[in-house]
């Protein structure tokens, strides 16, 4: 009998629109129910149905902040998937295939792309074995990997029996019948995987009461047909826990906007970022802790320039505003990115990177957009640029975001990523007494500002060169906001002098931020504090990260992370001391010129020892990161080192 | 509210202390001159009021105006007075956009904001040049046409604003004369007053760029009578009746169609279109927003005297609880 495991690596492949979200939804839910803790990634085309996707589900005992590329149990039921990662299951993993995908010829996957076909096959060409499903199948078992034939068309057939439905109805539980074996096989308990179910489709009892009878016949199949005895992992839940919240990157960012007070959003569809909005709008309105109704104003515009404008307006009427985009997006808005920063403006935009360059890779992750983001507008302008490592931080630093635009009255990009966007997590339940509002400088309207004729001084040269913000509609307030040089009523202006000082006044702030804002924002160290060998790193690769030194320290290898959250203004002398006694130093980010280590050294001088690069569009993993990190500790590593997997 | 002819504030409150560096001649100044005098008439309070600009020569107007001014970008005044207005559902919220801004770099944003009607008013400088760039032919320059500035006569086509406006759902289509400046400050009064998006079509001749469509030509002086005349004196009834038939909304957009596209010898001014029919943007999001008037984004708390959010996020946590 198979002991019980600390944790494990499932992954559900199929076609886009066929429901492995769906899927994986169930799983990470019973599992999340069940007190686990749940990391999801999740990869798919830029399609609506038909092309690949696939989900890993890591659940464990312990905290997760990385996903696994290699596979503990592989759950299909089309022969694409079964062919794409047969491979990445672990001996003394197991493959679930449906019985018809056997023997399937490699030539019927339409979809499959010519160069993996042709990887797959010089794999098993080198083995001897035939170049079909059957030889992946073999291969499996010869590494000593289980494979499950189920035959869900007779399972589902059965289904339609019992539950008095043509079979057409009853395979639409495939989903959920993928789930139950997998968790049957793993000993999971059943009446967790019908609270997944339950969570899944609330209130609509007759979806929930079909898809039970689909787990109860599941784990009939499996107790009665398979053998389980060579299958190594077994999951059971946790007996306390604390309720956690199980979510992705968008509704974290969604919800660190509604705590943060952001009341307007305006967007333009663009993936990955749309979820954001969606999730809003499906939440836009919340009880205020004064008892009064709060809400939110989503807006979808007919263009990104649109999305930043209407925000803008928002902002000028006193609205705490934002938009959600990626790229290709922030490329159109920049003219007006530009024109928030000649107007002192806060504005809070949210770039889900994604594969560039152009429309580039929609649905893929990268980190291509950090230089973009610091210097995209034209003009010179302040701006603060920042990046979330966790979903926790993307919650809070969301919230946050506002208080810099609104402090420093700047513009404020806060970037996520691809990978982030689609992660999905349980998290502690955020903590909304810890979320701050500062609006920074307000004009506030006397007693006689109704009787005022006179221009408000809008842009008065002050000493911190924030000058109090009067919103559209206040009595007394009334000024002009330009993208023209301007005079501090917002006259246009073109005089040497005042140009100058508008310059100084708006171009000091990003001084005044960066002394102001304490260095715990601004960077985090991890590991161990002393360790020479440090890691450097921006964004979603923190978690991967963080597994790898741990691992590493399991090896007796000290090493210590730092983590930029604010890119811009770059925290360059306080990373110095860092730097200067880091022995290796390790950049890590997902973008193919390394935009940080240009940062830092334009901002420190320094060069980093060991350049660590992904543009795959595939997130970095815990597990290939710690191979990284062991081969730069032997000292076998060169100075710029790509990670890659080709069959993700 | 009624409005009568005479102001209840005097316009000068809302003539800021500065030069205007318009040239000479220019419609623009019967334009600001007509936006103060309706605004004089119906008493808004100067700080009530936010004049959304673009770029070019009607790009200045807002700095004229002594209330909010908000110089844009090129063609973007719409997404920021949207905005505008709907974080403040009470401002009187306009929009003064050029032909070119409006008709050429801003297209999307015009057609968008049909699509919405948001409640502003659009007010378009319509002198078929681009004045500022020194005289290039703008959207609505008729094609074949050379002005004294053009290299050669216009390649491209005109559009017709107000039969784009129609089109894309707008729901009070006018025209005024630059020069006429009292009829149009009856139109603009209108245009503000109108419950929902007002598009005023403001024809102005260019005395620097614009040859052709001079202010004579205008008056007719080559055909011996005014090319311009008053629509509603001819009996043109724009409202759109409560429940109107398809047969009563045909016959209507027919009139309004034959009258968009007179040009030439006659050439209609007034109230083409007055629907209010239709929602508004903010009455839609308030159905779906309950509370959006009360709170709405530009004035709802959102900070304890601590500086605590004062946002609950329980029922929402709840949907993602895993419990």
């Amino acid at each position: 009998m198979a002991k019980q495991t600390e944790e494990l690596a499932w992954r559900v492949g199929g076609p886009q629109g066929s429901g492995v979200d769906t899927a994986a939804g169930i799983f990470q839910r019973a599992c999340a129910i069940g007190g686990l803790h749940v990391f999801g990634r999740r990869e798919y085309y830029s399609n609506i149905k038909g092309r690949h996707s696939y989900y890993d589900v890591r659940v464990a005992h312990h905290p997760l902040t990385t996903h696994r590329e290699s596979v503990d149990l592989l759950t299909t039921f089309e022969p694409e998937s079964l062919t794409r990662h047969a491979m990445a299951v672990v001996p003394g993993g197991a493959i679930i295939f449906n019985s018809k995908d056997a023997n399937v010829a490699f030539s019927r996957l339409i979809y499959l792309e010519n160069r993996i076909r042709a990887d797959i096959e010089a794999y098993l060409d080198a083995k001897g074995l035939p170049k079909t499903t059957a030889g992946l199948l073999e291969d499996a078992k010869q590494r000593g990997v289980q494979v499950y034939s189920v035959p869900y068309d007779e399972i589902t057939k059965e289904l339609g029996k019992r539950l008095g439905v043509p079979k057409a109805i009853a395979d639409r539980t495939l989903n959920t019948l993928a789930v139950a074996i997998s968790a049957a096989l793993l000993e999971f308990p059943k009446e967790y995987v019908i609270k997944g179910i339950e969570k899944t489709w609330p209130g609509r009892q007759k979806i929930i009461d079909m898809n039970i009878q689909a787990v109860e016949l599941a784990y009939e199949y499996v107790r009665e047909n398979l053998d389980t005895e060579h299958f190594q992992f077994r999951m059971d839940v946790e007996a306390e826990h604390p309720p956690r919240l199980l979510l992705n990157g968008n509704q974290a960012v969604a919800l660190g906007k509604m705590a943060g007070g952001m009341t307007f959003q305006s967007y333009y569809p663009i993936s990955p970022a749309t979820d954001e909005s969606f999730f809003l709008e499906a939440n836009n309105t919340f009880p205020l802790r004064n008892g009064q109704q709060g809400n939110v104003v989503v807006v979808q515009t007919e263009d990104e320039i649109s999305a930043i404008g209407m925000a803008l307006g928002a902002a000028l009427a006193g609205a705490r505003a934002a938009t959600a985009t990626s790229g290709p997006g922030f490329a159109l808005m920049t003219e007006m990115f530009s024109w928030a920063g000649a107007n002192e403006t806060p504005v809070v935009i949210t770039i889900y990177q994604r594969g560039g360059p152009s429309t580039g890779m929609p649905t893929r992750t990268d980190q291509g957009d950090l230089l973009f983001a610091i210097r995209g507008g034209q003009g010179d302008f302040p701006r603060i640029v920042m990046a979330s490592g966790s979903l926790e931080e993307a919650f809070y630093d969301a919230a946050q975001a506002f208080n810099y635009a609104e402090r420093y009255q700047v513009p404020v990009v806060h970037l996520v990523d691809k990978a982030m966007s689609s992660y999905t997590q349980t998290v502690d339940v955020f903590d909304l007494s810890k979320v701050k509002i500062d609006r920074g400088a307000l004009y506030k309207p006397g007693p006689d500002a109704e009787q005022s004729t006179k221009p408000y001084p809008r842009f008065q040269f002050t000493e911190t060169g924030i000058s109090p913000r009067p919103f559209l509609g206040q009595p007394g307030g009334t000024h002009w906001y330009t993208g023209v040089e301007h005079t501090v009523e917002g006259r246009v202006n073109e005089d040497p002098v005042i140009r100058e000082m508008m310059m100084e006044k708006r171009c000091n702030k990003i001084q005044l931020a960066k002394k102001e804002i304490p260095t715990e924002e601004k960077f985090q160290v991890y590991g161990d504090p002393n360790a020479s060998f440090t890691i450097l790193t921006w964004g979603s690769n923190k978690g991967a990260i963080l597994e790898a030194i741990e691992r590493l320290k399991n090896d007796g290898i000290p090493a210590r992370l730092l983590q930029v959250r604010i890119l811009w203004p770059f925290p360059g002398e306080e990373l110095i001391p860092y730097l200067e006694t880091a022995k290796p130093s390790v950049l890590v980010e997902a973008n193919y010129t390394g935009q940080m280590a240009q940062l830092l050294r334009q901002e420190t001088t320094y060069d980093v020892d060991h350049l660590v690069v992904k543009y795959s569009g595939r997130p970095f993993s815990g597990e290939s990161l710690y191979e990284v990190f062991k081969n730069i500790a032997a000292g076998k590593a060169d100075q710029r080192i790509v990670v890659r997997n080709p069959m993700e | 509210m009624a409005v009568g002819a005479k102001p209840k504030i005097s316009p000068k409150v809302y003539k800021p202390d500065y030069p205007i560096d318009w040239c000479p001649g220019c419609g623009d100044y019967g334009i600001i001159s007509a936006l103060q005098q309706a605004l004089a008439r119906m008493g808004v309070p100067r700080h009530q009021v936010a004049v959304f600009g673009g770029i070019g020569c009607s790009g200045k107007a807002q700095y004229y105006m002594n209330t909010y001014g908000i110089h844009t970008l090129h063609g973007r005044p719409v997404p920021f007075a949207t905005g505008a207005r709907l974080a403040n559902p009470e401002l009187y919220t306009i929009v003064v956009s050029g032909d070119g801004d409006s008709l050429g770099i801003g297209a999307g944003h015009f057609v968008a904001a049909g699509r919405r009607n948001v409640n502003l008013t659009y007010i378009m400088f319509n002198n078929e040049v681009y004045g500022l760039t020194k005289g290039q032919a703008a959207p609505t320059l008729p094609l074949g046409m050379r002005t004294k500035a053009m290299a050669a006569p216009n390649m491209q086509g005109a559009v017709n604003g107000l039969m784009l406006a129609l089109a894309t759902g707008y729901t009070w289509i006018g025209r005024g004369y630059a020069y006429d400046i009292r009829g149009l400050a009856d139109l603009m009064v209108q245009a503000i007053q109108h419950p929902g998006l007002a598009f005023l079509d403001v024809i102005q001749p260019c005395p620097t760029y614009n040859d052709i469509h001079t202010k004579e030509w205008y008056a007719g002086k080559d055909i011996g009578r005014p090319r311009l005349y008053s629509l509603q004196e001819e009996g043109y009834d724009p409202v759109i009746p409560e429940g109107a038939s398809q047969e009563v909304m045909n016959q209507k957009m027919l009139q309004f169609l034959q009258k968009a596209a007179e040009w030439d010898d006659r050439i209609p001014i007034g109230v083409f279109w007055d629907n209010h029919n239709i929602s508004t943007f903010e009455d839609r999001i308030a159905e779906r927003t309950p509370g959006y008037f009360e709170n709405p984004p530009g004035r709802q708390p959102i900070a304890d005297e601590d500086g605590t959010t004062l946002v609950d996020l329980t029922p929402v946590f709840e949907k993602l609880l895993m419990a």
